[in-house]
């Protein structure tokens, strides 16, 4: 009897184990995310961009955040990264002498930082309050604030570093671009993409800006091009801008990213050296999220554990206290 | 069997008075992160969100908590009786572990107002691993209290109270074995979400595996040390030959995690990596020996019948354990833009008065209420 007890707990227990060790295999991953019916977003172009940080102040009017600022006066807003207070920045990269434009070695380059809006984000998945939400229609990953119990689990699970926690706050709040998104129930368009003069910011649907990208990677470079300005939106008007086309890197910089995301860019020097890390097309939130439901499905393994121990326990406390075995 | 009964003795002692003081420092920084913020006692950051009140007072905090598990495992689930003796001590420190562990969770969610968000149905996320971690531990410091209750009600002679309570016990203990099984593995499964941030090093799907196997090692580890600890601090008998048993259930979890452990940084071809002579790596390395110490040290059955050696293995384990938990939530994690983390004084001070009010804790609690075994002294009815 005391054997069959042993082998009941051990096969239940290794059942359990097993699912832990699912990841080995491909089982444990969870499907793909699709990209949601009316998602919207950004395509930010590198080599359009002149660094002129207007779109930085758009944001910060439109969403009414403060300056940051190491002069005295307060006379101008100078944030290093994003931050508490810095939704959306213009960074600069640099080589060498830093002369031509676009340029790997010896050139310059602008990038834009902000929350890439995932099509599968990290930050949703890690939530345990579902204070980070994805609308299912227009893919904004938004924030709310009476739902977060400020873990900051977001902030470890987001692969591009975005949230931002208010650390000097005694009721802090996480802080990240949510896509205008009370502009965008008006009909308007995100403050960075309306502020910005040469089209580098570029607003509209995820699936036309996607096509509009890819225009431009067929594009020769040195020739002139018209490209839209702040937004290919349906109903807005469409304002052109003619320009010289740019060097181009073959990529679309968040068209596969950890499962494709909503922000897109493209840029006329590698990524990484933008400071946007090499990531695989997979999301690491898709791993995370097939062990727990490897494990917990249906809550059948706890359960059946759970049963299997009152089991065990039942009966060794018959075996002691009535001596029945 | 032996009765456990009240140890008796003057509370305030020289230690007692010690971890006292720490208790208070410790207080008076907690009182000043909630008049000022986070931000006026840590040094966490946006790059270093999670800082030493995550990774010692709740990842490795709650495995050091593990001895009420993993003597429930063995004496209930087993049905090995030798280990009933280790069974309230070892409630008792898990006790004050997770419930202090759940205090300061609450020290450091920025939003602790609304904790109860987590149970609200229409917040949860059941996608999300920490909504799982959290409900699991909360639910399990709930049952640890009751498991633990009938210790309170055989010193207040609660006994209608106590008999119906006894009636149930047994799905109290069940539940008390299932809730650790799944936070535990799911602490591991946690840091998966960090992707790349989290160095190959300790970045793998056995994550979950590893941490479970942790919180078993970690748990034996504990109720080993602490039982020669006590018997030496309150001069009570040794419990060697069930310590001796003990130790041989650890050496073979041992044996298991490190195969896995060591198998799965190789096969990933990371193993090359641990020599590069960085600061990360070594701390992989010192982790890894401290804990291949332990097994060297187990894998002679005669040194499992020595009480030096065990404690010897067994601080090695806590601290190898302890490191490999540390590790994979700070030191393994490396979120990049040159961000940096080592915590405050103040930070630091949160954490050991915690500590301490549950040294105090157990200090008050085994020379008030019967938890422990004295084999030598005249046995006293309790109930």
């Amino acid at each position: 009897m005391k054997l069959k007890r042993r082998d009941f707990l051990k096969a239940s227990g290794s059942g359990l184990l097993m699912a832990a060790a699912g990841p080995a295999t491909a089982l444990a991953r969870s499907e793909k995310k699709a990209l949601a019916p009316k998602a919207v977003g950004i395509l930010y172009d590198s080599t359009l961009c002149i660094g002129c940080q207007a779109c930085m102040v758009g944001c910060k009017t439109a969403n009414k955040m403060p300056l940051e600022t190491d002069d005295q006066f307060r006379r101008w807003d100078n944030p290093k990264d994003l931050s508490a207070s810095t939704l959306n920045i213009i960074k600069r990269y640099a080589e060498g002498t830093g002369t031509a434009k676009d340029q790997e070695q010896n050139g310059f380059a602008f990038v834009k930082r902000q929350c890439m809006h995932c099509i599968d984000p990290s930050c949703v998945s890690a939530c345990p309050v579902s204070a980070l939400r994805k609308d299912g229609q227009t893919g904004v990953v938004s924030y709310n604030k009476d739902a977060c119990i400020g873990c900051r689990y977001c902030q470890i699970a987001c692969p591009f570093n975005v949230p931002k926690f208010q650390w000097a706050s005694t009721s802090p709040e996480i802080v990240k671009c949510q896509l205008c998104d009370h502009l965008l129930k008006d009909g308007k368009i995100p403050g960075c993409c309306s502020a910005c003069p040469t089209g580098a910011s570029l607003f509209g649907p995820v699936e036309e800006l996607i096509v509009e990208a890819k225009r431009r990677l067929r594009l020769e470079a040195g020739t002139y091009a018209d490209f839209p300005l702040n937004t290919i939106a349906a109903g807005s008007p469409a304002r052109t801008s003619s320009r010289q086309v740019g060097r181009y890197v073959e990529h679309i910089y968040g068209e596969n990213e950890v499962g494709g995301t909503q922000v897109l860019l493209l840029a006329g020097v590698p990524f990484p050296k933008l400071g946007l890390p090499e990531l695989p097309d997979e999301g690491f939130v898709r791993l995370a999220d097939g062990i727990q439901y490897a494990i917990y499905k249906g809550m059948a393994y706890p359960l059946v554990l759970l049963g299997a121990l009152v089991y065990m326990i039942r009966k060794g406390e018959n075996g002691t206290d009535k001596d029945k075995e | 069997m032996e009765t456990p009964k009240p140890l008796g003795g003057r509370i305030l002692t020289g230690p007692f008075l010690f971890f006292l003081t720490l208790f208070l420092i410790g207080g008076y920084f907690t009182v000043k992160r909630f008049m000022l913020g986070i931000g006026a006692v840590s040094n966490m950051n946006d790059g270093y969100p999670w800082g030493i009140w995550i990774a010692l007072d709740v990842v490795v905090g709650t495995a050091l908590a593990c001895g009420g598990y993993t003597m429930a495992l063995m004496t209930y689930a087993c049905n090995r009786m030798e280990y009933h003796p280790l069974v309230r001590p070892a409630l008792l420190t898990s006790l004050f572990g997770y419930t202090l562990a759940g205090a300061s969770v609450m020290v450091d969610i920025g939003r602790y107002w609304q904790a109860y968000n987590i149970i609200l149905p229409w917040h949860s996320n059941l996608h999300s691993v920490m909504f799982e971690v959290a409900l699991c531990i909360g639910a399990y410091c709930l049952v640890l209290w009751i498991e633990f209750a009938p210790t309170v009600l055989e010193k207040v002679k609660a006994d209608q109270l106590l008999t119906k309570l006894n009636r149930y016990l047994f799905v109290i203990i069940a539940l008390g074995i299932l809730l650790p099984t799944m936070h535990q593995s799911s602490l591991g499964t946690m840091m998966l979400m960090a992707g790349y941030k989290l160095s190959p090093l300790w970045r793998t799907g056995f994550l979950p595996l590893l941490f479970l196997l942790t919180a078993l090692i970690i748990g034996f580890a504990v109720v080993i040390y602490e039982s020669l600890y006590s018997s030496v601090a309150f001069g009570l008998p040794k419990e060697t030959p069930v310590l001796t048993k003990l130790g041989t259930v650890t050496f073979w979890c041992l044996l298991l995690f490190m195969v896995i452990r060591i198998e799965d940084v190789n096969l990933r071809g990371y193993l090359p990596l641990a020599f590069d002579g960085s600061f990360v790596s070594n701390m992989f390395l010192l982790e890894n020996a401290l804990l291949a110490s332990a097994l060297l040290l187990l894998m002679y059955p005669g040194n499992r019948k020595s009480p030096k050696l065990l404690f010897l293995a067994a601080t090695c384990l806590l601290f190898g354990g302890g490191l490999y938990r540390f590790n994979t939530y700070i030191t393994g994690f490396e979120p990049g833009t040159g961000w940096q983390y080592f915590p405050s004084a103040p930070e630091l001070f949160i954490t050991l008065g915690i500590v301490s009010l549950e040294i105090l804790g157990y200090m008050w609690c085994v020379k008030k209420l019967p938890v422990l075994s004295a084999r030598q002294t005249p046995h006293v009815s309790n109930s």
